[in-house]
Parts: C-alpha cells; sequence; structure tokens
C-alpha cells in the first residue's frame, strides 16, 4: 500500500484540479480522497507530495529504444529508465530496431525485454511495411495480438500513397492508429536542415517546410478516403498543422503530436554541433509560432519526444555524416513548463493533458486518477530550479542539445503499477 | 592595432578591423612575390599540414608554396590517400595528423562546418581551405586585395556576384568580407542558383538577387565571376546552353558595368561556359592577379597563425611596425560547443 499526501492533482480526465490524497493498492488505485479523509491504513507507505503536483501517468508516443540491434546506443534498459526521470510511465517505441518490428516475434522480444528490464510500461509500434521498406504490408494482425498499439515505417514516411491507403484501410479494421513520419523524400533528400535563410548561410543542404506538408495532405486525405485514425508523428511546421487543423474540423480521425525541441528551438538555432542535427529539421521561426498556438488551442493532441539516441561514436561527426536525432526523454516536461506554463501559453491542466490524455485519446486507452485505475502517475515540481547534465543520465547516448540548461520545475517522481520507480534526490 | 587569430575558420564572424588587418599584413608578403628570391625563414623549423579531403590543386599547391616560402615543412594528406575510404573518422585522421606534431592544420572538406568541427577538437590552429558550400576565407581575403589593389579600395563599392551562389563558398567569403565595408551585393544566376534567402545571410549587409544579367552588371565595379560546376548542373538538370544564353560574361554584357569594372574569377575557368575568352583575358580580368596574391594572403594567415601560437619569430618586414598590443581575439575554444 501507497498513500501519496498532500498532493495537487491535475487530471484532465475528471477535470479535477485540487489537492487530493491518493491511496495505491497494489498496482491499482484504490482510493482517491479529500486531504486527510483518507482511511488509516498501517504499514502503508507515505509519500508526501506537499507543493507538487500529481497527475496521471505521462505517455510518450514516440522514442526510440534501439533494442534490438543497436544496444551501443541504448536498450531497454536504459531508455526505460531515462523514461522513468522524465516523469514517463508509458512509452511507445519505434519500428525501426534491427530486425525491425514488422511481425509478432519481434513484438514478443521487445515485450519480454521490457519485462525483464523495463522500467516503465513498454508499448511497441509496429511497422506499417515489411521491413519498413514500403513494399508489402506487414503482419499487422499477428503483432496487434503480441501486443503493438499502433502501426508506422517511422524514419521514414509510408513510402507510396497507394500502400498508404492499402495500410490506413487494413488498420480501420484492425481499429488502430497508423503514425504516419510525414515527409516526401525526394524533396528531403540529402538535406541536413530546414531550407532557410539559416542553410543559405551555414552551406548547410536544407529541406522545405513543403517536404513534411505535401506528405502530410497526401495522408489526410487517404484518411479521409478510408476513415482510418491516422496520427502525424513530430510535426513541425506551420503547413502540416493547417492540414491537420482542416481534418480536425471535417471530423476526420486525425491527430498529431509535437516534440519539445521544435516548440523549443528554430532553424536559426542551428550550428555545425551535430546535436542540434534532427528530422524533421528544427522549423522556422513562424512555424514554432503556430505549434505553440496548436499546443495552446487543441489542434495538437500530445507532446511526444521522439526520443532518439546515438551513441557518442556516431553522432560526434561532422554535421554531414551524423544521424538525425536527439535524446528527448529527460527534458521534456522541464521544456513544455518552461516553453508553454512558465510563459503563460496553457494552463497546467492542458501541459498535462498533452502528456496525458492528449497521447491516450491517440491510443484510445484510459488515463485518469479514479479508484481501480492502474497506479501509474506522474509527480512533478512546478518551480524547482535544476540543470539538466547529460552526463548523468541513463542513457548510453549524450546527443542533446539542452545539456547544461536551467530549468525550473520538473519530474520529481515516477510511480509504474503502484510502484515508485524514480524518485528525485 | 594587432590581432591575434586562434584559427581562420571563415570570414563571416570577423570585424572590419580585423579584416583590415589581415589584409594589410599580406602587403609585404605581396612584395616578396616580386623578388628574385623569395624564400624566408620565418617559420624555419615549423610544419603545416595539409589536409584535402576534397580535390583541390590550386589552392592546396598555394598554401604549400606559401608555406615553402615562409621556411616552413609540409605534410600532405590528400583524400585518395586517405584513411577515410578504410573507415577512420574525420577527427580521427585530424587526431593522426597532429600526432606528427604540426603546427598548422590547413584544411578542406566537402561538409560545410568541417574545419569548424575539427578546430573545436584540435589545439593547433586550424585553416579552412574551404568547407563544403560554405566558406573559403582565404579566397575572400585574396578576393580583397586583389580588388584594393586595383581600385584603390574595398569600401563602398557594386559587386556583382554571378552564377550558382547557392553552392558557392567563395561568394559567402566575399559577402562577409566585402560587406563589412559597405560594399552592396548583386546576385544574379538562374534563380535554383540564386535563391531569396541570400539577401538575408548577412544582416545588414544590401544584397539583392535579380534575374537578368544585364540589370545585374549595371554600375557594377567588381564583377565576381563563378565556375559553372559541371556537377551542379546535374543537380537540378540545367542546360549548359541555356546557361551560356542568359548568363555568359561577355564583352557586350560588360558594357553595363561601370567604366572602370574589374572582373575576378576564383578559377579554374571554363571558357566559353561562364566567361568568353576575351573578357577572361582582357584588361579588366584580374584572374592571374588573383592568383599571386593568393600565395601572400595565405603567407600572411600562416605566419599570422604560426607565430601568434607559438608568440615567437616574427616577419624582419613586420618589425618596423607598432609592437603588438595585447589585443587578444576573443574567442575560446569551447564556444562553437555550448550547444544553447
Amino acid at each position: 500500500m501507497l498513500v501519496i499526501k498532500n498532493g495537487r492533482v491535475i487530471d484532465p480526465a475528471t477535470n479535477t484540479d485540487a489537492p487530493r490524497d491518493i491511496l495505491i493498492d497494489g498496482d491499482k488505485i484504490a482510493e482517491v480522497a479529500q486531504p486527510g479523509s483518507l482511511r488509516a491504513v498501517p504499514g502503508a507507505e507515505v509519500f508526501d507530495a506537499a507543493g507538487l503536483i500529481v497527475a496521471p501517468g505521462f505517455i510518450d508516443l514516440h522514442a526510440h529504444l534501439r533494442e534490438p540491434g543497436q544496444e551501443s546506443s541504448e536498450t531497454i534498459e536504459t531508455g526505460t529508465r531515462a523514461a522513468a526521470r522524465g516523469g514517463f510511465t508509458a512509452v511507445c517505441c519505434m519500428p525501426n530496431t534491427r530486425p525491425v518490428n514488422d511481425n509478432a516475434s519481434v513484438t514478443r522480444f521487445i515485450l519480454d525485454r521490457a519485462k525483464a528490464t523495463g522500467s516503465v510500461r513498454v508499448w511497441p509500434i509496429g511497422a506499417a511495411s515489411v521491413g519498413s521498406k514500403g513494399e508489402a504490408i506487414s503482419e499487422i494482425a499477428g503483432m496487434k495480438e503480441a501486443g503493438i498499439v499502433a502501426v508506422s515505417d517511422d524514419g521514414k514516411p509510408i513510402a507510396t500513397a497507394k500502400l498508404a491507403r492499402q495500410v490506413m484501410d487494413y488498420c480501420r479494421s484492425l481499429d488502430l492508429p497508423v503514425i504516419e513520419h510525414a515527409e516526401d523524400v525526394s524533396l528531403a533528400a540529402g538535406a541536413l536542415m530546414r531550407e532557410g535563410v539559416t542553410s543559405t548561410r551555414l552551406g548547410l543542404r536544407g529541406m522545405p517546410a513543403a517536404a513534411e506538408a505535401v506528405c502530410v495532405a497526401r495522408d489526410v486525405q487517404l484518411a479521409k478516403l478510408t476513415g482510418a485514425r491516422l496520427h502525424i508523428a513530430h510535426l513541425s511546421a506551420k503547413d502540416s498543422l493547417e492540414q491537420v487543423h482542416w481534418a480536425k474540423a471535417l471530423g476526420l480521425g486525425v491527430t498529431c503530436e509535437v516534440t519539445p525541441h521544435h516548440f523549443t528551438l528554430m532553424d536559426e538555432d542551428v550550428t555545425y554541433d551535430s546535436r542540434f542535427k534532427m528530422n524533421p529539421p528544427l522549423a522556422a521561426r513562424e512555424d514554432r509560432k503556430a505549434l505553440l498556438e496548436g499546443l495552446a488551442d487543441g489542434t495538437v493532441d500530445a507532446i511526444a519526444t521522439d526520443h532518439a539516441p546515438h551513441e557518442p561514436a556516431l553522432k560526434d561527426v561532422e554535421f554531414d555524416r551524423a544521424p538525425f536525432g536527439i535524446l528527448g526523454f529527460e527534458t521534456a516536461l522541464a521544456l513544455a513548463l518552461e516553453q508553454l506554463v512558465h510563459r503563460g501559453r496553457v494552463s497546467l491542466t492542458r501541459l498535462v493533458e498533452l502528456f496525458t490524455t492528449g497521447p491516450a485519446r491517440v491510443l484510445q486507452v484510459a488515463r485518469r486518477i479514479w479508484p481501480g485505475q492502474p497506479a501509474d502517475l506522474t509527480i512533478f515540481s512546478f518551480d524547482s530550479p535544476w540543470t539538466y547534465n547529460v552526463q548523468e543520465s541513463p542513457s548510453k547516448s549524450r546527443n542533446s542539445p539542452f545539456d547544461g540548461r536551467k530549468f525550473k520545475g520538473g519530474p520529481v517522481a515516477t510511480i509504474v503499477a503502484g510502484r515508485v520507480i524514480y524518485r528525485a534526490n | 592595432m594587432t590581432y591575434r587569430f586562434r584559427d581562420l575558420l571563415a570570414l563571416e564572424p570577423l570585424t572590419a578591423d580585423e579584416l583590415r588587418f589581415l589584409l594589410d599584413q599580406s602587403k609585404p608578403f605581396q612584395e616578396i612575390q616580386k623578388h628574385p628570391l623569395k624564400k624566408l625563414a620565418t617559420l624555419r623549423g615549423k610544419t603545416v599540414a595539409l589536409a584535402f579531403f576534397e580535390n583541390s590543386t590550386r589552392t592546396r599547391i598555394s598554401f604549400g608554396t606559401a608555406a615553402a616560402r615562409l621556411g616552413a615543412d609540409t605534410m600532405n594528406l590528400q583524400a585518395e590517400a586517405s584513411s577515410i575510404k578504410k573507415g577512420e573518422t574525420l577527427l580521427d585522421t585530424a587526431f593522426n595528423l597532429n600526432a606528427m606534431k604540426p603546427d598548422c592544420l590547413v584544411m578542406r572538406h566537402s561538409a560545410s562546418g568541417a574545419a569548424d568541427y575539427v578546430a573545436r577538437h584540435l589545439d593547433i590552429p586550424v585553416v579552412n581551405a574551404g568547407d563544403g558550400t560554405h566558406e573559403h576565407p582565404s579566397q575572400g581575403l585574396l578576393d580583397a586585395l586583389t580588388i584594393r589593389d586595383r581600385l584603390g579600395t574595398v569600401e563602398n563599392l557594386n559587386v556583382t556576384i554571378l552564377g550558382d551562389i547557392r553552392h558557392s563558398r567563395v561568394a559567402r567569403s566575399n559577402i562577409h568580407l566585402l560587406g563589412k565595408f559597405g560594399c552592396r551585393f548583386t546576385l544574379c544566376g538562374p534563380s535554383i542558383w540564386v535563391p531569396r534567402e541570400l539577401e538575408r545571410i548577412a544582416p545588414g549587409v544590401p544584397i539583392r538577387c535579380v534575374y537578368k544579367m544585364e540589370e545585374a552588371l549595371e554600375n557594377a565595379h567588381v564583377v565576381i565571376m563563378l565556375r559553372v560546376q559541371t556537377e551542379r548542373l546535374n543537380d537540378p538538370p540545367l542546360s549548359a546552353n541555356d546557361y551560356i544564353l542568359l548568363y555568359q560574361l561577355n564583352a557586350e554584357r560588360l558594357r553595363h558595368a561601370h567604366r572602370d569594372a574589374i572582373v575576378l574569377h576564383p578559377g579554374p575557368i571554363n571558357r566559353g561556359i561562364e566567361i568568353t575568352p576575351d573578357v577572361a583575358d582582357g584588361p579588366r580580368s584580374c584572374v592571374l592577379e588573383q592568383v599571386t596574391n593568393g600565395v601572400a594572403v595565405r603567407m600572411a594567415i600562416l605566419y599570422l597563425l604560426i607565430s601568434g601560437a607559438s608568440e615567437s619569430g616574427t616577419h624582419p618586414a613586420l618589425e618596423a611596425k607598432a609592437a603588438p598590443s595585447e589585443a587578444a581575439k576573443g574567442k575560446p575554444k569551447e564556444s562553437a560547443n555550448a550547444g544553447d
């Protein structure tokens, strides 16, 4: 038994923002009550959350855990420990492992490893096409039975409109969302960052915003055609967001996520330091502005990290050769507090929604603080100062542009299935 | 005023005073090019590593000649002979060269920012001899020196740059240097090679992109041609005939320029493509002076970086100058790494 006392509970699903005590029995929430009104439970462990916010467990819709195949960059063990430090209780892992998670045995391997070594819940995403090669549809039903929560060819888009249509059609009948890495690969070929004044000044080949928006437009049309649930991953461009807005206005099952680095940084922040290289690349000032507005007005459904570890030997090379991607788990909440809440752009409840009920809706799972629900909780501070030191990360990689950044507020404790798996010093 | 430079990676971060200093420092070395005996002992016992990870003839020879005329030894690494193909990383190659204890590394690389990246990891001065489509600082300096010799000034000139500006590291260095002296730029070429973003790469510098050659040349004091890189003609596919039709510099078009206009070209020239032979060889052409000045500029660069790094060795031609002040250029080695 665990009692979480004196916390400010923010739960968008039950429209709660009030002091509450929570009793956890085993892996479930047993009771939610006014402060001091919980029945006395002799021998129960007590977590004093005074001055802290208690939220439903955060869900990350988009991460790369690199196992199987690239264990020198990350494993399910190290990745989920980093996720726990970031306040995440569940992590969706993309299928671009080696081998690709395109069949039930790989899915089962990931889930077995997660059970044996993972700190947080791991929800695998299956490849939409065999080997994510964009040719044949993978064994999606088999993977669903094994435990995938969505399909995606992330790292690249579903190769053709025809295949995307077929995958969407199929996934509609399987009731799975299709997560799209939206990119027109011909427009993006060879690009290292977003095309604009900065790419021109640095002499780094750029991809235009249209590289993303063209693909989003294609997929929104196909969602309209098929009636499928379509989720746009790591949306970075204003024009893409307008497509999503249009789709939502039409009542289509289209959702999208935005990463903390896209709502925090811009292409003009890019230097030759490869920690600023990711895909989609950091976007223009006006794109960031639109993303911040979308996060506030509800067009954006979720914040997702796109946690993409690359070991130093791979990432510490000249900009041209460095792989795309940066770490995301441990700085996501703090960046969201910094950019969204402390600057008055969104309420705390909306911030919690973007990490909890928002992603839960994409996956059509429940996420609320209520008796009988799984005891997954994220406890965070609103304003206590701390500095991110990437050298202290449990991740095997160090590729964060936010190393050394000073934050106000961040994760304090992470509870998964009733167990405190992370607690800040 | 004396400035100390740790590396020479780009002209963009340098001030007008620093750039003027570099040009002034090249002056005595220009004189040396005219002497029958050109070899000095200034850098005797020093070693310059020349690492060219991308093909180059004239820049490599120019730096090699500059080092030799200063009395320095050189070690040469060429891409073909390097271990790059064996999978060694750029940084490992640089560390290996550095382990042979050169006093300076001159490098060219196809990746923009490659010299910046290596310089962040090495404790010897690094000279960028061209990085991808970013900058070519010594070319920018030798162009400015040539312009100053011919026109008497580098200030407040109308400069027209013609060709594939998008992919040109020379154009970027020209803009960042001459822009600090009040020059106004007109960039011209096919629109896919002259994106509008170029107008904003150097805040405060008047830059306009135009697509008609005659308009671009109007009242130009300096015309800088860029080589049409045949590999670029393929991405995107552009017809050489179309290029000649619209953008070849010939005598008739040059009449639109200022009556004292000069023509520069970083070479190698594609005669009959971007420039007609009569213009290339005509009185306005500065092509061969640029090459001669290249050696002088590179001597100045090597001299300043190596003697600055070792705090010893003063070139006789410079001894008459005022005693060096301690105006160190504030560029801590870590700065490029500070991500946010």
